[in-house]
């Protein structure tokens, strides 16, 4: 009995290790494709397709990229700065929700708690929710208009309720209270301070939530200077093409752009510094991600 | 302890609850010139237009049927790769294999719009050259609808397999080895160590993982759809879900009552929806219940 143990233990670990790496491969693979076409002629590429390896290396696409920096550096600004403002505002509002909602002392934690919850079970739609903030909160345009829609999802409210209430423990939050300290000051010096690797992930799905949209460009700003990071990447790849066919239809030159390795170029500067940072952050999520599994 | 609450009650009055009034919208017909309240009523019309055009039941399908295929393959694929994850000892392996696999959820949408392109356009894809080059005759991703099914769900699961495995191998980390001890002992194989253990102990983890799922049913992964399909409109019939058509009526149609219409129609049969499901499953086992 314990030779046959042994030998499905070896297949197992066997069919693990393969599957493992296929699984990691394929989620390598179309990012390598995008930097290897980044750093292709662009010539090759219209004559042969996207490859894994650059048959001929340059750095065209990057070069015209860079020739014209300010609209990328305008769109890096922004993302950045909503990502900042929306992340740091964000958090506040969070994680005091999360403190006030975990209180046992509070009455109405549940009903609060379910008023939230049920904003992600029914709404009035996208359509009413879009008139709103343009017509009468007159956000078009509005830096605004970026920032406050992220600000607060049931998702992270809950999340961090839960992680401030493994992380404080009632009696602590009884003794400051008899110490005299009002609610806010326990929020504030205590509860930020003792749930910290919570508000790390929870802040970082913030962040990351910012630093990704492109819906919210997409509906509400019509001023290119105040375009996010991704959208702008968006116009970008759909524009190359489009400018390129009006001017082949019209006879016009525009000289010869490479289209196909800027696009690429374009969204591996766009893409970049998240991966750079990534190697760092993702330890957070997955500890965090890892913490809330268990307890939820 | 309430003013600390309030800023938040605040918000979602004003960013979900507020607008529910404009539902009234879906039963109108918008026209610029009367604007938004001076529309002429027109009771149930839209829905009644929406639903015999088919296209309310076309959405409703698409959404509904894409979303299950998510939550089965993704669910699924993500248990097997936590279980195959958490029998590798080597240690270097298993946390690079967790952080590549984890890369996809950290990319945005527009990045896959840019990888789908890069695989599959005409004429410069990389499945296509591929395909000259084995010679084959190349094939116009971009105008065979079926085919996106397929494409969709795969850059779904590319991106959420290693949030989602994650999750389930952190559940998996915690179970106890004494009952790996145990049923060694008893003689038990691999294989049936897994089916009977680590299987049922990761229930309640996906029962709550998939009420959260069901909740959003049927608004759908809408970035996804989105970035993939674009304004591509053969595409359309066979991938449109029921948030890219109200976004589109947004910003290409500007149609207010029959998008708002598709959009209430969307709230209220996921709402009576994910009641049914949670209903249900209090029925069968009251601690899983959401509510």
């Amino acid at each position: 009995m314990k030779v046959k143990d042994a030998e499905y233990s070896l297949l197992f670990k066997t069919i693990a290790y393969v599957m493992v790496t296929i699984f990691t491969l394929v989620c390598l693979f179309p990012v390598l494709l995008i930097i290897s076409g980044s750093l292709t002629d662009n010539e090759t590429i219209v004559r042969n397709g996207f490859g894994l390896i650059p048959e001929k290396f340059s750095l065209d696409g990057y070069m015209y990229v860079f020739k014209y920096p300010t609209a990328i550096l305008r769109a890096y600004g922004v993302t950045i700065f909503t990502t900042v403002v929306g992340t740091a505002l964000g958090m506040f509002f969070i994680t005091m929700a999360g403190f006030v909602l975990q209180r046992k002392d509070f009455k109405y934690r549940n009903q609060f708690a379910f008023y939230i919850y049920f904003t992600t079970l029914f709404g009035g739609g996208l359509v009413p929710w879009y008139i709103m903030l343009t017509k009468y909160m007159k956000l078009m345009d509005t830096y605004t208009v970026l920032i406050y829609p992220g600000l607060m999802t049931p998702f992270l409210i809950i999340l961090m309720r839960s992680f401030i209430k493994s992380a404080i423990p009632d009696e602590l939050v009884e003794s400051a209270k008899i110490d005299g300290a009002n609610d806010f000051r326990i929020y504030w010096s205590i509860v930020l301070r003792l749930s910290m690797p919570g508000i790390a992930t929870v802040g970082l799905f913030l962040a990351l939530q910012y630093w990704n949209d492109w819906f919210l460009s997409s509906l509400f700003i019509n001023d290119t200077r105040k375009y996010q990071l991704q959208f702008y990447l968006y116009n970008i790849i759909n524009t190359v093409q489009f400018i390129r066919d009006m001017a082949i239809s019209s006879g016009v030159s525009i000289g010869n752009p490479p289209t196909e390795a800027m696009r690429m170029a374009m969204s591996v500067v766009v893409t970049g510094p998240i991966v750079f940072l990534y190697p760092f952050v993702q330890r957070y999520f997955v500890k965090g991600l890892t913490i809330g599994a268990v307890k939820g | 302890m309430f003013l600390m609450l309030l800023p938040t009650l605040l918000f979602f009055l004003i960013n979900s609850y507020v607008p529910m009034v404009g539902i009234y919208f879906a039963f109108t017909r918008y026209n610029f010139a009367d604007g938004l309240f001076g529309s002429p009523f027109v009771g149930f019309e839209n829905f009644r237009f929406l639903w015999q055009s088919g296209k309310l039941m076309q959405l409703t399908l698409n959404t509904i049927g894409y979303n299950l295929a998510f939550i089965v393959l993704g669910h699924t694929l993500a248990i097997v790769c936590a279980i195959l994850l958490s029998e590798i000892g080597a240690r270097f392996f298993k946390k690079l294999a967790q952080s590549i696999m984890f890369l996809p959820y950290f990319v945005s949408f527009v990045l896959i719009n840019v990888i789908a392109y890069n695989l599959l356009n005409y004429d410069t894809g990389f499945i296509n050259s591929l395909l000259v080059r084995w010679g084959m005759e190349k094939l116009d991703f971009y105008s065979i609808p079926w085919i996106w099914v397929f494409l969709i769900i795969f850059f779904y699961l590319w991106k959420y397999l290693g949030y989602y495995a994650v999750i389930y191998l952190a559940v998996i980390t915690g179970i106890s080895d004494e009952y790996f001890e145990a049923a060694k002992i008893d003689g038990a194989n691999i294989f049936q160590r897994i089916w009977y253990i680590t299987v049922p102990m990761l229930r309640p983890t996906f029962i709550i993982l998939l009420l959260f799922s069901l909740g959003s049913i049927m608004k759908g992964q809408f970035e996804l759809f989105y970035q993939l399909v674009g304004n591509n409109g053969l595409l359309f019939n066979a991938t449109d879900i029921l948030d890219t058509y109200v976004y589109r009526s947004i910003k290409v149609t500007f149609d207010i009552g029959m998008a708002t219409a598709a959009g209430l129609y969307q709230s209220l049969f996921g709402f009576v929806l994910i009641m049914t499901v949670n209903y249900i499953i209090r029925k069968v086992n009251e601690d899983y219940a959401l509510f």
